[in-house]
Formats: structure tokens, sequence, C-alpha cells
């Protein structure tokens, strides 16, 4: 950091300071969100309706009572694990685009362990249901990841086809072995020493929030405070490198694909423990894991930026669900939202070089000492 | 603060301003919408959502119907995924709406959970029984029309072979199927019936793929129980022209082909949706299960069947109907139904 320079010469200042660098990667997505939403209310403006009502109306489904906040983070919870599990594969310069089947396979499983197994205390049946799922997104997770390390098989390919397959073996399970009784295709209701505790009395939030917030820490100190963490971003850097310094590529590729997949499997596992008390027939991908790809990049790749990211698609979602019955705006209106925060961050060298150049003219006074700069 | 981020406070700024002038810009709409004392009913899609052409269309005009003709308030809310059922059915229960329709089975639980947390207001669902006090159920008898155009196809084909086209092997489709089957075999036993399966509801390119597949080991005449993937179905019908028909499902699909849709398996969710929102006004709401078949006209071939079906299968088609009617009839609902279906002697 070139800031010592100028902390010698002015001491007053506080020395913790952001780059401009730095402070670009900040207000990249800030703009973006603010961009997306002004799209969103010239839209919701062109089919005649207010952008104040509905917005106040997204404001109120997202903060208005006790049980629109716990909703909200109903929303944000599997989002959270999915972003985290997009987020962590990029670590390791993986895109696991297999998130959504990821989910699948841990939402069914841990429907599965939960209504299967009856008989058991709490404090065992329920962390056995929740690690079931986890595993089951690990295991769907590793086998691309393997196909990768192995031979070199790329796994945007297999983990779209793992989707699929994820989608249609579900519904193949749910019609058959694991169907309950009945018109509806669905498994049995999860046995109540399997579900995740309530943890606002009178609302359907549940504990599964906690370990959403718990896997944020836990990736952040993987991440960034361990050797295997250090060596997945190595590898994710530069694999070449990485293997030149001594990095087993292959071993880190599976570890990393499985750590995303067991994330998003976590994701499944919540909804089916938490929510929904059993694994209802999909009819198509629900979404988690593909917006989990958008909350990753949102957040930067960062577990905060991640945790940031998702309670913002989060309050979208639940706030999407009042725009349409007080607003009476097309839920439409929060996917082109959604849609835009995507593209404009992940057109965010257009930004990136728009910012730049303005800055540009600064940058000779930066040199010359007079305003605070990156020095880079 | 550097220029860089001044300038990011400017753009802000501007944007936050425009933001809150295009607001306000519209203030007098929001009185306008606010009519006190008339009656609310809403309903909350399943995940197919609002433009099918089909199922949830199908309710949406019951319910436009109950506004334009009853005064009722209306409003949609659509659902993205699962999770969603609960608290949409809850955010019109907040806004205390008089009746909540449900559309789908896959609500079935929603309903069972929300209804009796406002006992006050009335809930509708439609496809699927919920047994609650405040609650009404309404299930169609599918497999009855789909009887009938099963006798219209086995009338009509010049090929001797028609397919049918399903979304998901779940069992509101099988009842599709196993009638469909059961009308080819009452009407010709010797008209070969195709079946294929999309695997998923929304997604059209898949449905045309299946019916090509079909139109290619000759089938002529493709009726479709298969939400937004039939419409891909119908696609396939115009796209190979003359002599190749489709038949559709739910709303009357006509005009999506007007020359090569030969009829449509109407399942009146809007009647089922109108008369029960219509009871609400009434004050004689019962929170009973109403089974809609041929006998209600809740089910049964569209009105713009006779553009392209002579009067002598028509006659037919009326013969069998009333068969059903009369109970001459049982039409099969499942496979294993359709296994020990013996037509009777016409």
């Amino acid at each position: 950091m070139a800031n010592t320079d100028e902390e010698l010469r002015n001491p007053s200042k506080p020395p913790f300071r952001i780059s401009r660098e730095q402070a670009i990667e900040l207000v990249i997505p800030v703009v973006a969100v603010l961009l997306a939403l002004l799209i969103g209310a010239l839209l919701i403006l062109f089919i005649g309706k207010s952008p104040l009502v509905a917005y106040g109306a997204l404001l109120k489904g997202a903060f208005g009572s006790k049980r629109d906040i716990a909703e909200m983070l109903i929303n944000v919870t599997p989002l959270i694990f999915t972003g985290l599990s997009v987020a962590f594969s990029f670590k390791c310069g993986l895109f696991n685009i297999g998130a959504e089947g990821q989910f699948i396979m841990g939402q069914i499983v841990a429907a599965w362990i939960g209504f299967s197994l009856t008989g058991l205390p709490t404090v065992i049946h329920m962390p056995l249901a929740f690690l079931s799922g986890v595993l089951a997104g690990a295991l769907w997770a590793a086998l691309p990841g393997y196909l990768k390390a192995k031979l070199g098989v790329h796994e945007v390919i297999n983990t779209i086809m793992m989707n699929y397959i994820a989608l249609y073996f579900s519904h193949y399970l749910v019609m058959g072995v694991l169907k309950e009784p009945g018109p509806i295709p669905q498994t049995p209701p999860v046995q109540a020493a399997a579900r995740l505790w309530r943890i606002l009395p009178g609302t359907r939030l549940h504990f599964g929030l906690i370990l959403a917030l718990g896997a944020v820490w836990l990736i952040y100190y993987l991440l960034f405070k361990t050797t295997l963490g250090y060596e997945i971003r190595a590898v994710g850097i530069n694999p070449h490198a990485a293997r030149y310094g001594g990095i087993n590529v292959s071993k880190d590729i599976v570890i990393a694909m499985s750590i995303s997949g067991a994330l998003a499997g976590a994701a499944g596992a919540v909804q089916a423990l938490g929510v929904q008390f059993r694994f209802l027939d999909l009819f198509g991908f629900v979404g988690y894991g593909f917006d989990g790809i958008a909350v990753a990049l949102l957040g930067r790749n960062h577990p905060f930026g991640v945790l940031i990211a998702a309670t913002l698609f989060g309050t979208l979602a639940r706030g999407a669900i009042t725009m349409q019955s007080i607003a009476k705006i097309p839920k439409q209106i929060i996917g082109i939202i959604q849609a835009t925060i995507v593209i404009i961050v992940a057109a965010d060298e257009v930004l990136r070089r728009f910012l730049k150049s303005r800055g540009a003219a600064t940058q000779a006074l930066v040199e010359a000492g007079e305003v605070e700069g990156d020095g880079n | 603060m550097s220029k860089s981020s001044k300038w990011v406070v400017a753009i802000v700024a501007v944007i936050v301003i425009i933001a809150i002038a295009v607001g306000l810009r519209k203030p007098k709409e929001e009185i306008a919408e606010v009519v006190p004392e008339s009656l609310k009913a809403a309903m909350v899609t399943d995940v197919g959502g609002l433009g099918d052409e089909s199922f949830n269309d199908a309710a949406y005009k019951g319910l436009k119907r109950a506004e334009e003709e009853l005064g009722f308030e209306i409003t949609v809310v659509e659902s993205k995924k699962m999770d969603d059922y609960e608290p949409n059915l809850r955010s019109l229960g907040d806004q205390d709406t008089d009746i909540s329709w449900a559309i789908g089975f896959l609500l079935t639980d929603a309903v069972d959970t929300v209804a009796p947390e406002y006992p006050d207001l009335k809930f509708g669902i439609i496809d699927s029984v919920v047994e609650q006090p405040n609650v009404a159920s309404a299930t169609f008898k599918e497999e009855e029309g789909s009887f009938l155009l099963g006798v219209i196809a086995a009338k009509m084909t010049e090929t001797g072979t028609v397919g049918f086209v399903g979304g998901m092997e779940v069992p509101v489709i099988e009842h599709f199927d196993a009638g469909f089957h059961a009308g080819v075999r009452a009407a010709n036993p010797d008209v070969k019936v195709l079946r294929g399966y999309t695997g998923k509801f929304d997604d059209p390119a898949k449905g045309k793929e299946v019916a090509i597949a079909q139109f290619n080991q000759g089938a002529d005449i493709i009726f479709h129980a298969s939400g937004a993937c039939g419409l891909g179905v119908i696609e396939a019908a115009k796209e190979q022209g003359e002599g190749h028909w489709a038949m559709g499902v739910d709303s009357c699909q006509h005009h999506l082909a007007p020359e090569n849709v030969m009829s449509c398996m109407m399942k009146r969710v809007d009647v089922a949706v109108f008369d029960i929102t219509e009871k609400v006004k009434d004050d004689t709401f019962e929170p009973t299960h109403y089974v809609f078949g041929l006998a209600e006209d809740g089910v049964g071939p569209c009105d713009r069947t006779s553009e392209h079906v002579p009067e002598d299968v028509m006659d037919e088609v009326e013969k069998y109907k009333e068969m059903i009617i009369n109970g001459e009839i049982t039409v099969p609902s499942t496979y294993t139904e359709l296994e020990a279906f013996t037509p009777p002697a016409a």
C-alpha cells in the first residue's frame, strides 16, 4: 500500500483507508442494484402502476412485520448456501452450475432420511437428516469434480447435465419408492424429530438461518485462514503455478467441488427440513442454484459479500409476493430487476473502465500527492 | 473524498432523484384504486403461472368474470417456487381477501396450513381436496371429457394412429391419458394410440419434439395434456400442415392454430372458480367438495369442435356423453382401471 507516504505526511488521517480499486469493487454492485431498481421503476411506470407503491409494497413485504422479516429471511437462507456454493467453486477457478442439481439431491435425501427413520430423538435425527442432504449434494458435485480433475471434462457441461439427472431422478423417486400413497406426487411428511427448530414463534423462520450464518463464517475461515483454503485459492488464480508450487491440483479440484456441492445440498436440506417438511415433485428447476450464481457474482465471491447479496435477492423474492398482492405488479418485474443486476455486475468491466477513465484525470493529482490514491 | 468517489456519489444521487421523481408522478391512480366495500377475490397460481394458455389462465378467466359480473376486486399472485405457496396465500389473507383460490394440487399443504389461520375468510382449491371449515374443493373428472376426445380422434383419424402427449406422469394427467385411451378403444378398437410424456409442463420446445416424433410414427391427431408444453404440440401440427391435428386442453386453444386444432378438452376451471366465488357473494358458500364432470358441464369438448368435426361424429359423441352421464359407462381414470375397461357394445 502506498498510503504510508501520505500517512507520514498527514498523520491526522485514520490509517484505514480504501483504495480506489477497492472502492470501485464495492461501488459496482451498489450501482448495479440502484440502476436495476431504476429500470424496474421505469417498467412499472410503463405498465401504468406507481413505482413508489410497488417498492413500498416490496419493503413492506420484506420488513413490514415480524412475519414479513421471517419470510424474507426464509428466502435468504437457501440463497446464502447456494451463493456460498458457487462462490467457493469460483475461488478454485471452477464454475459450478450444478448447484441446482446438488440442491435437489440434498433436498430429496434429507426428506427421505427425515421421514423414513422413526423413533429417533431430535438431537440425532435432525442433524442426521441435515447431514445426509449435505453429503448427497457433496457426492453429486464430487463426480463432475473427479471427471474434471482426472479426465479434464469441463465442469460446466458436466454440472449442467447432472442438474437434469437430479431433476428426473428425484421425479422418479418421488413418483415411485418415496411416494406417499394418494394422488399427490410427494414424499410423506418429515418426522417431527427431524424438523429444524422454528426459531421465531408465530413464524416459519427456522434454524437453517443459523446454519447458513455458520456456513458463511466457516467458509470464510476455510478459504482465508487454512492451508486448504490457500491452496484452493492458489489453484483458482493459476493452476499451473499452483502445481509448480507443489499443490495437488486434482485433489483440490475434487475437494472444492465436494464442498461446493455440500453447501448446495445444505440449501436443499434446510428447505426440506425447515420449510416444506417433505419433498414435493419439482415440475422443473426451482432456481435456488441458479440464483446462487447471481448471488455469488454480486457478492464478489466473498463469503460476506454473498451474505449481503443473498439478503438482497431474498428481499426481492419476498417483496415480489407482496408487490403482486398489494400493488398488483407482476412478479416478472422482480425477475427483470434481478437479471439487470446480474448483467451489470457481469459486465462490470464496462462500468470499471467508465469509473477509471473518469478517475484518469485525478491520476496525475494522485501522483502529485494531492489526492489520496491506491498508487498502483 | 477523492474525485472519483464524488463522481460516484453524483451518479447515485441523480439516480435516486430520478427514481423519486418518477415515483411521484402518478399519485392519482392510487386513489382511484381504493374502492372500499367491494368484495375481494384472488388466486395463487402454481409454479406454471399465468400465460400457460391452459390451467392457470382458465382460473384467471373465471376470476376475471367475477370481477366483471359480480364486482369483485381481484388479485393474482403467481408463485415462483413451491416455498412461495404458503406466504402467497397468507399475503392474501392479510389483505382480508374474501375468497382466495389455490390453483392446483401442489398447493394442498399450503391451503391446509393457511386456511385455519384466517377462519373468517374463505379459500378454494382446484384439483385437490382440503377438509377445513372454510375451504371449498373443486375437482374434475378429466377422464370423462378426455373420453369424448378419444371418441372424436378414433372417428376422425385417417392413418389409424393417434397420439397422446402428457406433461409429467402424475395422477391428474393419468386421468386424461386413461380417459382418452378408453374413448379411442370404445369408438374404434383398431386405432393405435401412441403415448409420450414431456417430463415437464413448461417447455413448448419439448412438447413439439414429442409431437413431431409421434407424427413421424404415423399419428395424425395428437391430444395433449401437458400445460405449456402443449403450445409446442399445437405448433408442431401447424408446421406439419394439413392432415395433422392437435387437440388442446383446459382452455379452448383453437385460436392458436385454427386450421390444425380439432378440439379441446375443456376443463372448466373458470366455471368452478366463478360459481364458487359467486356463492361467496350470495352467502351460500359451503366448505364442501364439488366434483365437475360431464353432468355438471365441468369438462367436455369445446364449442369450436364442430368447425372441423362433422355432425355424425358429433352425434356419436353426444351418445357417449349421455351414456357416461347416466352411468352406463364408467370411464377409467387410472392405468389399472384402463386395463380392466371393456367398452359397452355400441
